[in-house]
C-alpha cells in the first residue's frame, strides 16, 4: 500500500549559525539525516529549537552554513524540497472554521501531486473518524493536534519537522505518533523533531542535537 | 496545485464568517448617510459631493476587512503551511486577493448605485460610477494586500495598514471619483476609465510578487 521513497534522501546541515538579535542561537552546527533515520532535537525552553527548525524548513533564515537536501542547496532545490518536506509547528495549522475534512482537502489542494492517500483514510488513522464533518472549533485542542496529523498522511512526503508534536496529545495519541513515524521511516523517510520525551523509536536509529549550552 | 479548491477553501471560511463581512458594508452605508447629515440637504450639493463621497466611503470601507487577509492564517499556522507548500505562492495570493475581492469588494460595486441615489447621483451616470469602483475597488484590494502581509506579524496592524496604505491608493482614488464626476456631468468618461483599467493591470501584474515577498519576510523570525 505504501510506495517506498526513492533514495537518496539527505538532509545535511554544514557550519549552521542562525542569530536572532543579539544573541546567537546556534554556531557551526553540522549533521546529517539520512533515510530512515530521526534526529531529535533537546534543549532547554529558549534554546532555540522551533528555530533551527523553521531554519531547516526554509521558514526562517540562517546566518551561515549551509543547508543541503538531496546535494542541492535549500535555494537551487527550492519548490522541488518544498514538495518534499512535511512540517508540523506549534500552531498546527487547522482552520477552526473548517471540519476535518475540509482542511485535509485545503492542504492537498496546495500539493504538486493529487493526494494519494484519501482524507477519511488519513482522518481515521488518527482516530477521528466520528468527527470527519464537525467544525474544529467544536474539537478539543488534542483532536485539532490530531487532524493536523493527519496532513502528514495525506500525502507521503520524505522529510518530516515536527515541532513539539506531543503537545497536547493523549497517552495513545503519543502511541499514534510513534507508530506514524516508525511507518515513515521504515520506508525510507527520515525525521527531525523536537521533543521534550523520547519518542521510542527503536529500532530505528535516533541521533540527538543538545541546543543551548553544551553546544 | 488545485485553484478551484482553494478559492472554494476561502469562500467556504467567508461563508461560515459571513457576519463579519457585513460590517464594511454597514460602514460604508453609514459613512455615505452622514454626509448629507452633516453637510445640507440640498439636491446640487449633493450631486457635487456624490462621486467624492462614494469613492472614499468606498475605500475606507475596503480596508477595514484588509488587516484580516492573511491575520488569522497567519494564527493558526495556515500562512506556514501555505508558504512550505510546493505551489507557487504569487499565484496562490493572487487567488486569494480575488476571492477577498469577491466577498469585501464585490458587495460593495453592487450597493454602490444605492449611495448614489442616496446622495442624488443622476441615474443616467450610474454605470459608470459602477464601472469606475468594478475597475478600482480590485486593485485597492490589491495595494490592501501589499499592506497586510508586510504587518502581519505586528502585533497591532490595525492602525498602521492605513497608514502606510492610503498615500499608495490616491491615484485610484483620483481616477475613481474625476471618471464618477464627469459622467455626472456628460462629460467623456472614457480617458480615466482606461488609466483605471491599466492601474488594474499593472496591481494583478505586479502586487502578487510584492505580497508573497511582503509574507516570506514577515515569517522569518
Amino acid at each position: 500500500m505504501i510506495a517506498p521513497i526513492a533514495p537518496p534522501n539527505a538532509l545535511s546541515v554544514s557550519n549552521l549559525d542562525i542569530w536572532r538579535g543579539e544573541r546567537c542561537l546556534c554556531h557551526g552546527i553540522s549533521f546529517e539525516v539520512t533515510s530512515g533515520e530521526a534526529l531529535h532535537l533537546l534543549g532547554a525552553n529558549g534554546a532555540g529549537k522551533t528555530t533551527l527548525i523553521r531554519v531547516l524548513t526554509g521558514l526562517g533564515r540562517a546566518d551561515g552554513g549551509k543547508l543541503r537536501w538531496r546535494g542541492q542547496s535549500l535555494r537551487e532545490s527550492g519548490a522541488e524540497y518544498r514538495a518534499s518536506l512535511a512540517y508540523l509547528g506549534h500552531s498546527s495549522g487547522v482552520k477552526l472554521g473548517l471540519t476535518p475534512r475540509e482542511n485535509l482537502m485545503a492542504a492537498g489542494a496546495l500539493l504538486a501531486v493529487p493526494g494519494a492517500t484519501d482524507a477519511a483514510a488519513a482522518l481515521a488513522r488518527v482516530g477521528l473518524a466520528q468527527q470527519t464533518d464537525l467544525p474544529c472549533s467544536m474539537l478539543s485542542m488534542g483532536q485539532r493536534r490530531r487532524a493536523a496529523l493527519a496532513r502528514l498522511l495525506l500525502v507521503r512526503v520524505p522529510v518530516w519537522f515536527l515541532d513539539e508534536p506531543l503537545t497536547s496529545l493523549d497517552r495513545s495519541g503519543v502511541g499514534l505518533l510513534a507508530g506514524m513515524l516508525k511507518e515513515h521511516l521504515a520506508v525510507g523517510g527520515l525525521a527531525v523533531f523536537a521533543s521534550h520525551q523520547p519518542l521510542g523509536l527503536e529500532p530505528f536509529p535516533v541521533k540527538t542535537l543538545l541546543l543551548g549550552e553544551a553546544v | 496545485m488545485k485553484p478551484a479548491a482553494l478559492i472554494q477553501r476561502d469562500l467556504l471560511l467567508a461563508y461560515r464568517r459571513r457576519s463579519e463581512l457585513a460590517t464594511p458594508l454597514i460602514f460604508f452605508v453609514m459613512v455615505t448617510g452622514l454626509f448629507p447629515l452633516a453637510l445640507s440637504p440640498e439636491p446640487a450639493l449633493l450631486r457635487t459631493l456624490a462621486p467624492g463621497v462614494v469613492w472614499v466611503a468606498a475605500l475606507l470601507a475596503g480596508l477595514i476587512g484588509q488587516e484580516s487577509l492573511f491575520k488569522s492564517d497567519y494564527e493558526d499556522g495556515s500562512l506556514e503551511q501555505l508558504l512550505l507548500s510546493p505551489a507557487p505562492l504569487e499565484f496562490v495570493v493572487l487567488l486569494r486577493v480575488f476571492t477577498h475581492w469577491l466577498v469585501t469588494g464585490l458587495p460593495l460595486v453592487i450597493l454602490s448605485p444605492l449611495m448614489g441615489l442616496l446622495l442624488n447621483y443622476p441615474a443616467a451616470a450610474m454605470w459608470t460610477l459602477i464601472m469606475s469602483l468594478l475597475l478600482g475597488t480590485p486593485i485597492l484590494s490589491f495595494l490592501g494586500a501589499v499592506g497586510a502581509a508586510l504587518t502581519v506579524g505586528l502585533r497591532r496592524s490595525g492602525m498602521l495598514l492605513p497608514v502606510l496604505i492610503l498615500p499608495l491608493t490616491v491615484p485610484v482614488l483620483i481616477f475613481g471619483a474625476s471618471t464618477a464626476a464627469r459622467a455626472a456631468s456628460s462629460e467623456p468618461t472614457a480617458a480615466p476609465l482606461y488609466f483605471l483599467g491599466a492601474m488594474l493591470v499593472l496591481a494583478v501584474t505586479f502586487a502578487p510578487y510584492a505580497i508573497a515577498g511582503g509574507l516570506r519576510v514577515s515569517l522569518e523570525s
